[in-house]
């Protein structure tokens, strides 16, 4: 999934403005978070979910995936007591802000709610997600893609979530492009760079590809390629290196080839870029495993002429990717039913029904290892790239992502001053490298506003 | 007795408005003050802070420039789309257009038309490689500037809000024009005056109510100005920033930063300048003596 703001529509401000309206009257009640009170200290018993999976029930269920009740349904089938009303509650910004209002309120909350991995961290300050350990998540442990697992483990081990679909991030590029100009794919950060020099030398209109300036979600991956430590939390005290070495690295590359104008910095998910895309502005896009299927939507006039590669790396001998997007189901704090809510959400994403239609109903790049390995989901052909099989491709991306990565518990604010620094400077042509030094101190000074301890990263 | 009933009754029928305005006016507005002395965090809970928040917004860079990037607006925008609704009501009302009815309604629509569908419009137009205006730069040979750029958004921004606002403001001084009483213009007619002396001596005039009406809803519209910058916000991320306007900014603290406490401050602060500047505009337009 593209986790990228969508365009604001008028439904969306609407809601924003009633959410607005109601967190102003809510806002008061905060400050006492309501404990994990339905969190029993140790492991429910057997006896105790048979029951609670027979005893009539009804969850809610908040998310924005589209045709997930063919999902929900597998779950209802196999418990027929247990009824999930699935309501769509917007996507970014517009759903998290709903559930923080209802979290305030204290009431109107869902049971289980879609959550990306980003995100995450932010719930977890509030208390607002379950520990799913005692309903037996860690017994799953093994089925998830690595990577994915630390991004859903909170400070003190707890498990907050079940990963549903993920973003490992390669490189898709124009064949025909490349053939024309004579380029080679290139395999690290180097060879990418002379090749964007060398492409827009040859045709002044075009570009390598297109760094977007608003596009924190893909700029994090890079950092997380680079291995970059952003961010690290404990308890309350966040460690921030928004400007640590690789980080400064990646910044220092991209507004290197931004200000020696081989590379644009379009806003994406605009008109403007999707004709770029369909009138050969750019040759490559940096994107997540979710990009093949998205664009091969958004760009049908390039039908057959794109290829996906990994990512280039900063040292060809040891290939590291990293992760832009995918999310997991959520078990909200306050639910009346944590063991149905709970065996829900673990239903949901470890069925071997429910994960193989995620692949094929949403095209969701998954999570689960067990379809990573499937030759029914790795052998697919993509007539848009040519034929080549790009789920297996991206399948073994995924095992290369880095492990370590962490996100702070205020990305909202993380995003919006890497915009007005970082981002800036990218495409004012300035020195995103130094401007990363602002990102850090802004952040800074709003981590200790808001209660924090901080360490440099 | 038969007055005091009378009134009740009155009372009676303003009722719903009273109700309206108490629960969805004045208490939101009660509970952001009282929201305002408080500070929420992260980490720590909610404390009571008295006015540590406007003590804060007033020394607030990103709120002054926000709020002066309105007040130029309000200077340049607003004045143009007050003349250009002035120019169209009275042409209507002069009688001497052709389909009359056909123009007041075309400069009318785009204010039916909403801002969201309208940003959209603008921003396609705007559209820095595949926009109309680009492309006729490019088949005429010459480079059309970056209306999305730093140096024009503001300009761009004004385009639009004229755009949507023009006809709103045309429609209520047509229809102060159409009270004025007919002997008027056939004493006028009697005196000798031609269209323009008539426009100049009476028409304008008779419009100075309508016009301090608008000026007070453009000083409004300006200072609050949101929807449309929100909105080509995603076609311009680096150049309007989260503070561009003090609404932004408002709006950008309380769902992007969790400082609700503090954009209730920022927002009353807001709302004091919005009454300031209505209070002054208006002060200056009736410093003329009346005829």
């Amino acid at each position: 999934m593209p986790t990228s703001n969508p365009h604001p529509n008028r439904r969306t401000l609407l809601n924003l403005t009633a959410a607005a309206v109601a967190a102003l009257t809510l806002a008061a009640c905060g400050g006492s978070s309501p404990d994990a009170a339905a969190t029993p200290a140790t492991a429910v018993s057997q006896a105790d979910v048979d029951k609670a999976m027979t005893t009539p029930t009804t969850l809610t269920f908040w998310t924005w995936v589209p045709n997930i009740d063919q999902e929900v349904a597998l779950f209802q089938k196999k418990y027929p007591a247990i009824k999930v009303e699935v309501v769509n509650a917007g996507q970014g910004l517009d759903a998290y802000t709903k559930l923080r209002t209802a979290l305030k309120a204290g009431t109107g909350a869902p049971d289980v709610a879609q959550i990306e991995y980003q995100y995450i961290p932010t719930f977890s300050i509030t208390k607002s997600l379950v520990d799913l350990r005692p309903y037996g998540a860690d017994a799953n442990r093994s089925k998830f893609v690595d990577w994915t697992w630390g991004q859903v483990t909170g400070p003190n081990g707890e498990i907050l979530a079940y990963p549903q679909d993920t973003g490992p991030m390669g490189m898709l590029y124009r064949a025909d492009l490349f053939e024309k100009y004579g380029i080679a794919v290139p395999k690290t950060w180097d060879e990418f760079a002379a090749a964007a020099r060398k492409l827009h030398a040859a045709d002044p209109k075009a570009y390598l590809t297109n760094m977007s300036a608003n596009e924190a979600a893909g700029w994090h991956g890079l950092m997380w390629q680079a291995g970059s430590k952003a961010y690290t939390v404990a308890g309350t005290t966040v460690g921030l290196g928004v400007n640590d070495a690789a980080s400064k690295k990646v910044a220092g590359y991209w507004g290197g080839l931004a200000s020696e104008g081989v590379v644009s910095t379009d806003p994406d998910f605009t008109d403007n870029w999707y004709q770029g895309f369909n009138s050969g502005k750019y040759a490559t896009w940096l994107t997540a495993a979710w990009g093949p299927v998205f664009l091969s939507g958004a760009a049908k006039s390039t039908a057959g002429k794109w290829r996906a590669a990994p990512l280039p790396q900063w040292d060809a001998a040891k290939p590291v990717a990293g992760n832009w997007g995918g999310s997991t189901s959520a078990v909200i704090t306050g639910t009346k039913n944590p063991i149905a809510a709970a065996k829900f959400a673990e239903f949901l994403n470890t069925d071997p029904d429910s994960t193989a239609m995620f692949s094929t109903v949403q095209n969701f790049f998954p999570a689960a290892k067990a379809l990573l390995a499937d030759p029914a989901f790795t052998g697919q052909k993509s007539a848009f790239f040519g034929g080549q099989q790009v789920n297996e491709l991206f399948a073994g991306i995924s095992d290369t992502v880095d492990v370590g990565w962490q996100w702070p518990p205020f990305l909202d604010q993380s995003v919006k001053d890497w915009t007005e620094t970082t981002g800036k400077a990218l495409a004012d042509r300035g020195d995103a490298a130094a401007a990363t030094d602002q990102w850090q101190a802004r952040l800074t000074a709003y981590a200790k506003d808001q209660g924090f301890s901080v360490s440099a990263g | 007795m038969r007055a005091t009933a009378m009134a009740n009754r009155a009372y009676l029928f303003i009722a719903p408005f009273l109700a309206c305005f108490v629960l969805l006016f004045l208490l939101p507005l009660g509970y952001a003050g009282y929201l305002s002395l408080f500070k929420d965090q992260l980490v720590g809970g909610t404390v009571f802070v008295g006015l540590d928040n406007y003590v804060h917004a007033l020394g607030d860079a990103q709120l002054l420039r926000g709020v002066l990037r309105v007040g130029l607006f309000f200077l340049v925008q607003v004045p143009v789309m007050l003349l250009v609704a002035l120019a169209v009501a009275l042409a209507v009302d002069s009688g001497l257009l052709r389909l009359a009815g056909v123009f007041r309604l075309g400069v009318f629509v785009p204010y039916a038309v909403p801002s969201v569908v309208a940003a959209l419009m603008w921003g396609y137009l705007y559209g820095p490689d595949f926009g109309p205006l680009t492309q006729l730069g490019e088949r005429l040979g010459f480079t059309a500037p970056h209306l999305l750029g730093d140096g024009w958004l503001l300009t761009s921004l004004g385009n639009v809000v004229t755009w949507e606002f023009a006809g709103y403001n045309m429609i209520i001084l047509y229809s102060a024009l159409r009270t004025v009483p007919a002997e008027r213009y056939e004493a006028a007619a009697v005196d000798g005056a031609g269209p323009w002396r008539t426009a100049w001596h009476l028409k304008i005039p008779a419009l100075r109510p309508a016009l301090l009406l608008c000026l007070v809803f453009s000083v409004i519209g300006s200072f609050q100005l949101f929807a449309e910058p929100n909105l080509i916000q995603r076609l311009a991320p680096t150049v309007i920033n989260s503070s561009y306007t003090p609404n932004l900014y408002a709006y950008s603290l309380a769902f992007t930063s969790q400082q609700v406490n503090y954009a209730a401050a920022v927002s009353f602060l807001l709302g004091f300048v919005i009454l300031l500047v209505s209070y002054a505009a208006l002060l200056l337009a009736n410093r003329r003596p009346r005829r």
